[in-house]
């Protein structure tokens, strides 16, 4: 028990229930003391859960060791930038200060919710494979499905901060980010987070999808919603801190010559991604956090009856939401663009084309949020502006695409493939099918048919499998060995690719083709007229299959740590610093600092080097 | 200079055979209004860029991948070819040139379906959770639970929510309108094709979202007018409360929750409601009398059945004469 209660995981989790159950006790008191109702259908009033998920984050992140070194500097106390992590695996289950552990710690948690959120999946899409009610209720399955959109963005953003955390102080020379504390901080920020998601479950479920749109979102007979509202705004904190943490280490802790066009294109993808975040975030956090506090407090914000405005809800939700789209899949692109190179053997195409496209994404992506709102009954003349901005995005996407065909052409490309190119090439052909079905949603009068369809649903599937599973997939097993000094296995990596691109491409193109025929996104159940019983028992087959190949790579993944075939030098014949040294990386990374002495991508330029490193 | 030609000439094959397979694969429903003619016009020319687009990245990257693979022992790096701004100018000014033409043709089609007749037949929309109604006022205001629409007349549709968002969708009549509760808004459609559609509630509303889809039937003219008549004469017809009652309660989307056959959807059934001990939540139960019955449809929050707790029923606005005949309605359900 002792034992037990010494792994900081564990013992954040019992103070956070303390922590609930304190709260809840704390706002029950009071409203018995007042004379008002404490009790309801789940046990308390969703003010008590609100307050005890409030006191349990607390609690959670005061008693885990997050914070011990901000307590000791309270007092006075100084402390060390390096802590005596614990060996083996229970690292990972502590505060440790080191980005490397960070971005594991932030990618294992990523592949949990992934898995999480797949399974939901799965068991809503059984119950659509037949016409009629099969084994869900209608309630259960919108909880399912709601749940599944949000624990998957969670789950994304926690993939990119593990690639980012992990490899942006690797590939700029930096010995770690900038704010280490505020770097764990941000990370164990996702555990309270992840409860009050899936707490949300018992307490009524989610009905309202993961977009939560009020008046439906505040329909107070469940308490559910509450602890969804709540568990995004704790995530939205972890993004912005940790978003924060990446620009200043970004800026302030380059290698020497490492000067704006010597940055590693990642880099520049992880910078445009750290500024959406950092700045766009606290809208979601606040279109949330109104709904909650109309519903705890009876502030009408979104409530006609009281002279609230329910699309004012929309922008607010969107002014996040759209541009996320774009934080989600821009680490993805930097990966794609990072990668292509060393396999091809041949310099990125058009370096700052490149590097700018992710920069000008990123900024056109703050214009566009209203596109989501063309059937909404905004003020009607607002679509046009807002459909030149939306289809303005695709100019910059195209140069990506261009440049990654250019870069291949005449390149020496890998052959035969290893399963982290195919991952890549897989990345830019999903990728494609998502970028390609884009503008008909942005033009206002085909969008009119397309919203909320199930087209829709393959549409952003085919932008996010594209645009970051697929490219996280590449990075895992193209990174892999720099983590563990092992490679993952080929032969299992590619069971993974050639089952999961196949069953994902048909997935996504029968979902589109029943949403144009009239498949409705988020029903519990179809009409049997429209005939779509075939395509959905397609779709479930496909989702199944794709489902194997995540288990096939989990199994991989377990494995390979402990027997993977041993890879500690340059396997991919890189020219990135982390590849110069020996893997696995040593805990304070570069024991000599690097000078940037060329460009990142100039293979086949004889004689040429990207890093040097200092003799002492 | 030999790879551009092959893969010129394949980008051509490709981009022809996928728009010709998109094109047989016959994507869109049955067209069957006047706004849906420009939609699907700039959705075909969408179709062929597509094709085009995808044929251009697509064709290129697996025509590199595979001439372009490495030799086997060749462990040299590739030709040093590090951009061409030139190129990277083209790739940027003609795809904003392409998108630039598809604003303003989005635009302009927008303003197609939107095209205004002043002669159009107003007819009003109720969305509730989880059934539409229709409120025909040029023909005595009265209500049905299916939309009736004379072919080749333009129709404007004024749609108020009652609780939440819905969203008004004919799949065949492309065009889509959020409901949102608290102001109206519009939709125009001129039936183009006589037959039964469907209007399919898009915009997630609750937990039998999925079943908020009721007829829509475009006639010609004169059938129009004759059902119109027949709906019109019905309530009038309709001689005892209790089949007045029938009406209200099929006209007003209360069938969208409540079952008359004992089977529970989203609210209780009224099957053997009338005189019964109804329990409620919280243990307790109360006598199905006209009283609670009258209470549980103007004031839904008040006693809440057992059970029924995730969907919040709306308050609902009857008559008193009108509250009598549902209530002798539901009376005949034993």
């Amino acid at each position: 028990m002792k034992k037990f209660y010494s792994v900081p995981l564990a013992r954040g989790l019992v103070w956070l229930t303390i922590g609930l159950a304190a709260g809840i006790a704390f706002v029950a008191g009071i409203r018995l003391a007042l004379g008002l109702p404490a009790a309801s259908n789940y046990l308390f009033t969703e003010h008590a859960w609100v307050f005890g998920g409030v006191v349990g984050t607390l609690a959670f992140l005061a008693s885990h060791g997050v914070m011990s070194d901000w307590f000791k500097w309270w007092r006075g106390q100084e402390t060390s930038d390096h802590h005596d992590d614990p060996a083996g695996w229970l690292k990972y289950l502590g505060p440790s200060l080191d980005h490397k552990v960070i971005g594991i710690q932030y990618t294992v948690a990523a592949l949990i919710l992934l898995v999480t959120g797949g399974t939901f999946a799965l068991i809503f899409r059984t119950e659509l494979s037949f016409e009629g009610q099969q084994f869900l209720q209608p309630g259960q399955y919108n909880t399912l499905m709601s749940l599944h959109g949000m624990i998957m963005i969670v789950s994304i953003l926690l993939g990119i901060a593990g690639m980012m955390n992990y490899l942006v102080p690797l590939l700029i020379g930096a010995p770690d980010m900038a704010f280490p504390r505020l770097n764990a901080f941000s990370f164990w920020l996702v555990v309270p987070a992840s409860v009050w998601l899936l707490l949300s479950m018992p307490l009524g479920g989610v009905e309202a999808g993961w977009t939560g749109y009020p008046p439906l979102s505040a329909n107070p007979s469940i308490v559910g919603p509450q602890m969804f509202f709540l568990g995004v705004f704790v995530a939205g904190w972890s993004s912005i801190l940790g978003a924060l943490n990446l620009i200043a280490t970004v800026v302030r802790m380059r290698s020497k010559g490492m000067t704006t066009f010597r940055v590693p294109i990642f880099v520049w993808a992880a910078i445009a991604t750290s500024l959406i975040s950092l700045t766009a975030t606290q809208l979601i956090g606040l279109s949330f956090q109104m709904v909650m506090f109309q519903r705890l407090f009876g502030m009408g914000f979104f409530d006609p009856a009281k002279g609230g405005n329910p699309i004012l809800f929309q922008h607010l939700f969107w002014f996040y939401s759209h541009p996320a789209v774009y934080l989600f899949i821009l680490p993805g692109l930097g990966v794609i663009s990072e990668l292509l190179p060393v396999f091809v053997r041949k310099p990125l195409f058009g370096y700052k084309w490149v590097a700018m496209s992710s920069l000008g994404i990123a900024l056109v992506g703050f214009l566009v949020w209203a596109h989501h709102m063309f059937t909404s009954g905004m003020n009607e003349y607002l679509r046009v502006p807002f459909m030149y901005s939306t289809l303005l995005v695709a100019v910059p996407t195209g140069v990506k695409f261009f440049s990654w065909v250019a870069t291949l052409w005449k390149g020496k490309v890998d052959h035969p493939m290893s399963t982290a190119f195919l991952f890549v090439v897989g990345s830019i052909v999903v990728f494609l099918m998502g970028g390609l079905t884009g503008p008909p949603n942005a033009t206002v009068s085909t969008n009119l048919h397309l919203h909320d369809t199930y087209w829709i649903v393959g549409h952003f599937h085919d932008t996010l499998f594209g645009g970051f599973v697929f490219p996280f997939f590449a990075a895992l097993y193209y990174w892999f060995p720099k983590a563990t000094g092992r490679r993952l296995d080929e032969k299992l990596g590619r069971w993974h690719f050639w089952l999961i691109f196949p069953s994902f491409v048909i997935l996504t193109l029968g979902m589109m083709r029943i949403g144009l025929l009239g498949m409705r996104r988020r029903i519990f159940d179809y009409d049997p007229a429209l005939g779509f019983q075939t395509w959905h028992i397609v779709l479930t087959v496909a989702a199944f299959l794709i489902a194997i190949s995540v288990l096939i790579f989990i199994i991989n993944l377990v494995q390979s740590v402990k027997r993977g075939e041993s890879a500690t030098g340059n396997l991919w014949n890189s020219r990135s610093p982390e590849w110069q040294v020996p893997s696995p990386m040593p805990a304070h990374n570069y024991e000599t600092p690097f000078e940037v002495v060329g460009e990142p991508y100039d293979y086949g330029l004889p004689g040429s080097k990207y890093v040097e490193f200092v003799k002492k | 200079m030999r790879h551009y030609l092959i893969v010129g000439v394949l980008v051509i094959l490709v981009a022809i055979l996928t728009y010709a397979g998109l094109d047989a694969a016959h994507l869109m429903p049955v067209e069957a209004s006047v706004q849906a003619a420009p939609i699907d016009w700039l959705w075909n020319l969408e179709v062929v860029t597509i094709s085009f687009l995808f044929a251009l990245i697509v064709v290129p990257l697996m025509y590199g991948l595979f001439v372009f693979r490495r030799k086997a022992g060749d462990t040299s790096d590739a030709e040093y070819i590090t951009g061409n701004t030139k190129l990277e100018i083209t790739w940027t000014v003609i795809p904003l040139v392409l998108v630039l033409v598809f604003a303003y043709l989005g635009a302009y089609t927008l303003g197609e379906t939107r095209r205004v007749d002043p002669q159009a037949m107003i007819v009003k929309v109720h969305a509730r959770q989880f059934a539409w109604s229709f409120e025909y006022p040029e023909y005595g205001g009265f209500i049905s639970d299916e939309l009736h629409l004379p072919n080749g007349r333009q129709i404007l549709l004024e749609m108020e929510a009652e609780d939440v968002i819905h969203s008004f969708w004919v799949p065949e009549f492309r065009v889509k309108q959020d409901v949102v509760p608290g102001r109206v808004t519009q939709l125009r459609i001129t039936p183009t094709l006589n037959g039964s559609y469907k209007v399919r509630c898009a915009e997630l509303c609750g937990s039998a979202h999925y079943q908020m889809e009721s007829q829509v039937v475009v006639t010609e003219a004169a059938a129009f007018q004759q059902w119109a008549a027949a709906q019109q004469s019905s309530m009038a017809s309709a001689q005892t409360p209790a089949a007045k009652g029938e009406l209200l309660v099929k006209n007003n989307g209360c069938l969208g929750c409540h079952t008359v056959n004992g089977s529970a959807l989203v609210g209780p059934t009224w099957q053997g409601l009338f005189g019964s001990q109804a329990s409620l939540e919280g243990g307790s139960s109360v006598a199905a009398d006209e009283a609670y019955i009258k209470e549980s449809i103007l004031d839904p929050q008040a006693k809440i059945a057992a059970g029924f707790t995730s969907v919040k029923m709306p308050a609902y606005v009857f008559s008193d004469e009108d509250l009598a005949n549902i209530i002798a309605y539901i009376e005949t359900l034993k």
